[in-house]
Parts: structure tokens; sequence; C-alpha cells
């Protein structure tokens, strides 16, 4: 609870106190209290520098680089061009087919990746047998580098080398069509970030009391009714937390497309296209457009859920003394 | 010299809470004060204050003869026993005990011993080894208590000390708690809200309402001349009847009948100009079954009424019964009963208690006639909750 | 729920299940980096042919060997310093009042939701110009950066759990803030800094982005983004071997540090909601 000024008359404090005051005609600050405020800061100021100087610096530089024609073979060449860069991204086709395909990524790996995720969480939180290899199982995929784990779903499907792609009629590359490409990207994303999901949930249901799961037994509920009427409206917060961070995450999707198919073929994500004008292109100036353009988007997404849905954002509940 | 002195004490809250309110007390040295009050009525602050663990909004606290509202808890003098004990997890109860020691920089051997002295003080020698996990709730208690000696401060304090025992053991801690301070002779300050503890415990007891000390007095002056309807239904066990009555020229109307006040009480009833309508309060153990009451029939009142519940404990019984018009109404009365939680209670106020002799043949349903002197009832003024006949 | 026998086999048939697809990927890997290069393009699961040279081969050239020491190093000491740093800021955040603590959890959550894509070509060119371009520093700050948030709401769960006696306790005893702090609470919040070290060691070892951006040479190029380079014996071919005996090799440690910690991973990702 921070010390703001409240509402409070001051005709009592005394004298020495009012002094101090100063400017602010309310109840002062004792010594106690400014020391904390002091040591508050301190503490927080060596993250809290780190934080600012990697982020927002870099975006405000970002957006002014956004805002010039700087490509670095041709640096001589740069000049400051105002929103061009912008129009440019937002009319390419390049740039639609990547938003699109981000999105129809995002939306489906989340949305599989919560049912999956409930599923396991409930495995986690019942099992009867051998929880411990359970548990390291499903969070070797949590651990694992992205990367190496591409690789081993790229050497899958790829026709020959691969028992999954030996398993489809043969001919059959699917990763150099894009659709049959974007699933098996998707099957990729799901692997890897479903333990997360399920951890997230698992301490929304967590918080379901057994007694209550119990009660509405005796009260004659099936396993499903349980399921919806008790755990899941009770699970709302978590959910709802647990999908902000994956459609965040998902969204800024970028290692496995760029090991399974470095975008070819129309499956570029958002991210994938950033990376190829910045360090394929080397065009400072329309990469950091498209890095911009990425943020903005995030940053909607983040509204719609925390005002829309009413996403509580974790760790803004006020500790009581 | 360890007098505690609050003068004039307030502590306000930016959002503007008043949880004290003016509070002037004087603890003398080596005193036992009780501190005690239904939830939410400053005792803790109070204590938090002295402590040094809150700031001072206004006035002064005193230890000794130093002013102390700008030093810090360590500076004080002073040693604290927490409701949760707080005993510190990763460290045995040797090196709990010895924690505040070790940080003043006291030699080992000198640790060693007052450790040792505390332990024996409180049967603690065998468990000196166990880490808090491994102590039953009583132990944790005696430990948090042996924290507190071993610095040999120059006051104890003591917040909620036994709330988190059952009733039992808590019952045996109180003598523990009574006898260590009887030996030690160290000032006191302990919260408590339960009134039972505050009764056997204290040399005096200040009783607080809403942040403002309502009377500070042994126990005994507190049951027996309470100065308000606050104090007088907060004290004692179970709580005093209030029943409301109308006094005309003399004669008190009240749902037990009608009462020819003594002189003396009119007269103090009339200078105190309270108008007609009052609040008469009668304690449980100032009535008896009136077929056991032979000699001193005459002077007092008897009236009958049907025993709705007759509790029977043994030593005493207890008989519940309901009158047409026992229901005072009060805003003391409704904080003490949403203080006791029985504020919603269905059944509630029109209900009377009194306390019989076992020898009493009263039965649940029946009809009993009862005895009570009116000598000892207690007038209120239901404007103020003040005492009329003090 | 039911404890009859036929629960619980269905539950362990569930939980086999469970495991095959989890590890599934690994197996498979750890196939292709024993299978000889003759065959590696056979298709079949188990390797017909066993052998060791692609660990060998992967071992004979500094290209791995560097990469792993970056790996550990860069993620060690971002690590420490993001535990050390988000643990004061933490601590702030779950005990003390001041103002400003809510902007400054509301920056912290912005930044976890960031799109790091967005900061690679500022950064870039920026690291160009400091020098700080293929570094160890380099790539330490943004790790930095990025493990703080959640190194904060991690650590800060943990700070709330301690009970707010045991701090007046401290004072009452006479214990400076400082005192109290190293003698008090960071025992007993120990635990929590393991499993946050665990989860952000985690995170650093896993970045790619960063990594292939922000690196060009041995110098501080780490393991993932060095894989990315690998090259075969032509430009048609790709090493899959290599990649595959790299792959596993940095797995391997993992899924022994996750059978060792999985109670206090999970109790870390979980706020301490599950309790082992």
């Amino acid at each position: 609870m921070s010390t703001h000024s409240g509402a409070t008359g001051v005709a009592q404090a005394p004298p020495q106190a009012q002094q101090r005051a100063g400017r602010r005609a309310k109840a002062p600050l004792s010594e106690g209290a400014r020391a904390e405020r002091r040591l508050g800061w301190l503490l927080c100021a060596p993250a809290v520098i780190v934080m600012l100087a990697v982020t927002a610096y870099p975006i405000g530089y970002a957006i002014w680089l956004s805002l010039q024609r700087y490509d670095l073979r041709f640096p001589a060449d740069r000049h400051f061009i105002g929103l061009t860069n912008y129009a440019t991204v937002l009319t390419s086709s390049l740039w639609w087919t990547a938003f699109g395909v981000t999105l129809f990524i995002t939306v489906v790996s989340v949305a599989v990746e919560l049912v999956l995720g409930m599923g396991l969480a409930m495995m986690m939180r019942w099992a009867l047998v051998g929880r411990a290899a359970l548990r390291t199982a499903i969070l070797v995929p949590y651990g694992i580098v992205t990367v190496v784990a591409a690789y081993s779903w790229q050497y899958a499907w790829t026709p020959g080398t691969g028992y999954l792609a030996n398993l489809l009629p043969s001919g059959n590359a699917p990763l150099t069509q894009q659709w049959p490409a974007i699933f098996i990207i998707i099957g990729a994303e799901i692997w890897k970030t479903t333990p997360f999901m399920a951890l997230l949930l698992l301490a929304g249901l967590a918080l379901v009391p057994e007694e209550l799961l119990k009660a509405a037994k005796v009260d004659g509920a099936s396993a499903w009714q349980r399921f919806t009427q008790v755990m899941l409206p009770l699970m709302k917060p978590a959910i709802l937390v647990a999908l902000l961070f994956r459609t965040l995450d998902a969204f800024r999707i970028f290692d496995n497309i760029f090991i399974l198919t470095a975008g070819a073929n129309n499956t570029r994500s958002v991210s994938i296209l950033g990376y190829d004008n910045l360090f394929t292109a080397l065009n400072l100036g329309i990469g950091s457009a498209i890095s911009v353009l990425i943020f903005v988007a995030v940053a909607i997404i983040a509204f719609v859920f925390v005002k829309g849905f009413g996403t509580a954002a974790p760790g803004q509940e006020v500790e009581r003394r | 010299m360890a007098e505690i002195v609050l003068d004039h004490v307030t502590k306000r809250f930016p959002d503007g809470t008043v949880p004290v309110n003016d509070a002037n007390l004087t603890i003398a040295d080596g005193e036992f004060m009780i501190l005690v009050g239904p939830s939410g009525s400053g005792k803790s602050t109070c204590l938090n204050m002295i402590a040094g663990l809150e700031d001072v909004t206004e006035g002064e606290i005193r230890i000794g003869d130093r002013v102390v509202n700008q030093l810090a808890p360590k500076d004080r003098d002073i040693a604290m026993v927490f409701q949760t004990y707080a005993l510190y997890p990763h460290m045995n109860v040797r090196e709990n005990m010895a924690f505040s020691l070790k940080l003043a920089r006291v030699d080992r051997a000198e640790i060693d011993r007052k450790v040792n002295q505390a332990a024996e003080l409180l049967e603690l020698t065998e468990l000196l080894d166990r880490k808090p996990a491994n102590l039953s709730g009583g132990q944790r208690q005696r430990v948090a208590m042996g924290r507190a000696i071993v610095r040999s401060p120059q006051a104890f304090l003591m917040d909620e000390p036994l709330s988190n025992l059952d009733a039992k053991l808590r019952v045996q801690m109180r003598t523990t708690v009574a006898r260590l301070q009887n030996e030690l002779g160290t000032t006191t300050v302990y919260v408590t809200h339960d009134q039972t503890e505050a009764m056997t415990l204290g040399d005096r007891v200040a009783v607080l309402r809403a942040g403002v000390i309502q009377q500070v007095g042994t126990p005994e002056e507190l049951y027996q001349r309470p100065r308000n309807l606050f104090v007088a239904g907060f004290i004692g066990s179970p709580a005093m009847n209030f029943l409301p009555g109308t006094l005309e020229e003399g004669r008190l109307r009240t749902a037990l009948g009608d009462v020819q006040l003594p002189a003396e009480m009119a007269a103090k009833v009339r200078q105190a100009g309270a108008g007609r309508d009052l609040i008469v309060g009668i304690r449980p153990e100032n009535f008896e079954d009136a077929a056991l009451v032979d000699g001193q029939r005459a002077e007092g009142r008897t009236f009958k009424a049907t025993v709705d519940v007759l509790e029977s404990l043994g030593a005493d019984k207890y008989a519940y019964f309901r009158l047409q018009g026992a229901r005072a109404t009060a805003q003391e009365l409704e904080e003490l009963a949403a203080d006791a939680g029985t504020g919603d209670a269905p059944g509630g106020s029109d209900q009377v208690v009194a306390r019989l002799d076992p020898a009493s043949r009263a039965r649940e349903g029946q009809q009993l006639e009862l005895w009570f002197d009116p000598g000892k009832l207690h007038l209120f003024n239901p404007a103020n909750g003040a005492h009329l006949t003090l | 729920m039911n404890r009859n026998p036929r629960a619980k086999t269905l539950w362990g048939i569930t939980d086999i299940i469970v495991i095959i697809v989890a590890l599934v990927p690994v197996l498979w890997l750890a196939s292709l980096s024993f299978k000889d290069p003759g065959t590696i393009a056979d298709g079949s699961f188990l390797p017909h042919k066993w052998t060791l040279d692609n660990y060998r081969g992967i071992f004979q050239t500094s290209l791995f060997t560097r990469a792993l020491v970056n790996s550990i190093g860069i993620a060690l000491i971002a690590t420490a310093l993001a535990v050390v740093v988000g643990s004061m800021a933490a601590y702030a955040v779950a005990r003390l009042r001041f103002p400003g603590k809510g902007l400054l959890i509301g920056a912290a959550l912005l930044i976890a939701m960031f799109p790091p894509i967005s900061l690679v070509s500022p950064l870039f060119n920026l690291w160009r110009q400091l020098g700080l371009f293929d570094t160890w520093p380099g790539l330490i700050i943004p790790y930095l950066t990025f493990s703080l948030p959640l190194t904060i709401y991690t650590l800060s769960a943990f700070f709330r759990e301690i009970p707010w006696d045991l701090e007046r306790a401290a004072k009452v005893d006479g214990a400076t803030p400082i005192q109290a702090f190293l003698r008090v609470i960071a025992p007993l919040a120990a635990p929590g800094m393991v499993t946050t070290a665990i989860l952000v060691f985690i995170f650093c070892w896993n970045d790619f982005v960063f990594a292939i951006s922000l690196t060009s040479t041995l110098n501080s190029r780490t393991v993932p983004a060095a894989i990315a380079f690998f090259t075969g014996a032509s430009q048609f071919q790709t090493p899959i071997g290599s990649i595959a005996a790299a792959g596993v090799v940095i797995t391997i440690p993992i899924v022994i540090f996750v059978f060792i910690f999985q109670r206090r991973i999970v109790a870390g990702l979980t706020s301490g909601a599950v309790k082992g």
C-alpha cells in the first residue's frame, strides 16, 4: 500500500512536522516510512535501469530507424522518409501473408494447447501412478532447446530420412508445401509449449478445493458436470492468464519456423519476415518498421485480453500487512 | 525504572482511519498490564507503537524516562512475543533464543549461560537442539517466551500469545505466564481479546473500544464498578444481562417486575439527568433459584419465568429464559453482540441468563421462580452508555 | 478418485502414452546421432548400423566445444546476475511500501510480453556501435533484461510466503534491515532462489533469436546458433548426424537436470501453489 496523500485534517500535526511537510499539507511521513521508501527505490534501481536501458531505449531507437531509409548495403544513402516504410510494409502482400500465417498458427496452437494442457494438468494433479516420471517427461519438452527439437522434427518429416515422412505416400515432402508445413510447425509448437501451459493451468487447478468436488459428487454431478460447473469457473482467472501469456508467446514464433522451413513457401511468420529484412536484406529501415508493427500487434493483443476479458495480471495483488 | 507511559497517543492512517485515539496510560514498573477489547479496538496497534513497529502520529511514548517515538525497536530495550510465535524456522531452539544476543555481540559464554538459564525456567532444556517444525504448539510458545526472556529487557510486550493454543493448554499456559512474570518482575504489556485471560492475568486491565480506552482498573474494579455499558457487557462470563427499564417516581419498571430503587440510587439517577428510559444490567450470578433462598427472600425480588434451555455444568447450572420486553438496544450492545458473533443469531437478545446453584431443581420447559437483589442492579444511560449509580 | 486396480491400470496406460509422446523427438535424435552416415537416410526409427563417429566428429573441431563453453558461461553469468538483481527488486516489491511499485510491476509485465525480434534491429546497430556485438556481455545484457520479469514474479511470490512476523521479530531482536535480510529472509528464500535460477538458466540456454542476431563468430556464439550453422561435407549435404549428436549432447544434461529438480520447477512455475 503506497503512502499517498489522504484526506486527513492537519490541525493536530506536531509543529516541526508541519514545516517538514512543506507543500504536502497532510500527515507527514515518519523517519521509518521514509527509510522504507528509500530502501525500496534503492533495491529496485538496478533492475529498473537494466530493463529500461535494454527495452525503452532500443524501442525508441527502432522507431527512429523505421522512419528512415536505411539500407546497410548503401549506408551513405541513409535519410529520413517519415512513414513511407510503414506504407511499404502494410501494402505488401508478403506482410499480410506472414500476418495471416502467424495468426493462424497462434489461434490453432493455443487452442489445442489449452485442451491438451488442461488434460495434462489434471493428470499431474491426480495421477495415481508414476508421478515423478510423468512430471519429468512432461517437463522435458520445456527444457529442451527449441532449435534442437525443431531439428528432430525436421528430420522426422524429411522424406527418406524421417520415420514420419515415410509413413506418408511416397513423393510427399510435407515441409516443402505451405499448408502441410504449417501444420507441422503447429505440431512442433504444441509439443514444445504444452508443458508450460499445463503448469500454468495446474496452478489454477490446485486452487479448486477438493471438498467442492466431493460436494458436487454427492449432489449427483457427473465427471463432465463437475468439470464444467465447478472446476472451469473457479479456474477462469488462471485460464485467462495462461491464454494471455501463451498467445503473446505464440504470436512471436520464430525458432521452429526458422529451422523447419526457414520461412520458405509462404510459411513465414511476422518475426521471420522481420529477421529476413534485417539480416538477409540488411534493410534496417524496413526491418525496424516491421519490428515496431509486431510490437504494436502484441500490445493490442495484451490490451484486448486485459480489458476485454478482465485478465488479472499476476503480481498486482495488494499484499496485506 | 521501566515505567511505560502513553501520553495522548493517537495513530492516524493516511486513508483517515484512526485505530488509536488519544490514549493515556501509565504502566508502573513491574506491573502486568492487559490491553483487552474486541477485534479492531486498537489494542494491537497500541502494542506495536510501544514496540516501535508502528509510528506514532501524535503524542509521546516514554519507556523508563526516555521518549522513544523516534527510536527503532532494537533501541528500545523491549522484547516481544508474537501471536504466531514467529520462530525462525531454519534455526533450532537454542539459536532462536540466542539470535538477539548474537546480534548484540554478546560473548559466547554469556550467551550460553543466558540461554540455558531461560531454558531451565521454561523447561525447554531437552528441546534446545530441535527445530521449530518439530515442536508442539505449547513448546513453540514457550520458545517464543524464552527468546524474549534471554534479553532481560525493560519490558515484555505480548500480542495474544495464547490464542493459537487449544483450550486446555491455554489454561495451563496462563499460569506459566503469570508465574514467570512474578519471578522476573519485568513490566509486561499483554494484549488479548479474551476477557477471562485479562481477568486472571492482569494486575490492571485497560478496556479498549474503537481505539478509545474505556476504563483502566484492577479486574475487580472493572467487574464491580464498570464505568459504562461497554465495559459492563465485555467483562464477565457469561455476560451481563441488559434489559430496558423505565423510571417513574423512584419506581423502576422492568421485565423482571417493578423495583423500588433505594434512595441513594434514585438520587444519583436524578442527578445524572438521564431521563426516564434506562438500561438495566444484572449479572447472571446475581440471580438465584427462589426455592433455595430462604432467609434473604425478603431483601430481594422474585419473578416467574419458563426455562428455555438449562445448561448443567456440574459446579453450576445456567438457566436461559426469554422475557417479554427484555430486549435492550444500544450501540454498545450491538458492537458487543457483533464481536461475540451473536449479532445475527436467532433468539438473541430477549434472552436472559441466570446462574443457579447446582442443587436447583429447575427443568427445561418448566416454570421457575427466580430471585435477585435489586441492590446489584446496574443502571445505564442509554444515550451515552454511562453508568449512573457508581 | 478411485483407487481400484482398474483405475490404476488406466492411469498407467495414459502415463505411458504421455511419456512416449513427450520423449519421442529426443529418442529420434538420439537414434539419428548413432546412425552410420551411410544409413542416415534410410528413414527407420532405430539405427541399423550403430556408430559413434558423429560424436567424435563434433568434438574434433572447436566449433561445437567453443559454442558449448559460450552457452554455459553466458547462461551462468546471466543467471547469477538475474537472481541477485531480481531478488533485490522482488524483496522490495513483496515487502516494502513505496510509490511507483505498481509501475514497476506493470513495466516488468510489459517486458515479459515484448517480442524479442523487435529489439533485434536496434540492438544490432547499437551493439555494433558500442563494440558489444559478438561479445559475451552483448548477450548477457538482453538475457538479463528478459529474465528479470520472470525472476521478480517468481521470487516475490516466494518472499510473500515468508511470514511477515519473522521480520518484525528480527527487528525487535535488534537486526538492521540488512541483517534481517541476510540472516532470516535469505536462508528461507533460498529454495525459491534455486528454483528461479533453474528457470532462468533454461531460458538463457534456450534462446535462439538473440543468439543468431547478436553474434557472428565463435567469440560468443552459443550452441543453438552454432548448430544452425553447422556445415556438412558439401553445401548440399546437411550434417544430420553431427547436428543430432550435438542436440543429444546438450539435451541429456537437461533431462537429468529436469528429473532431479522436477519438483522445484513445478513449484516455481505454479508459484508454489502446488507443493511436491
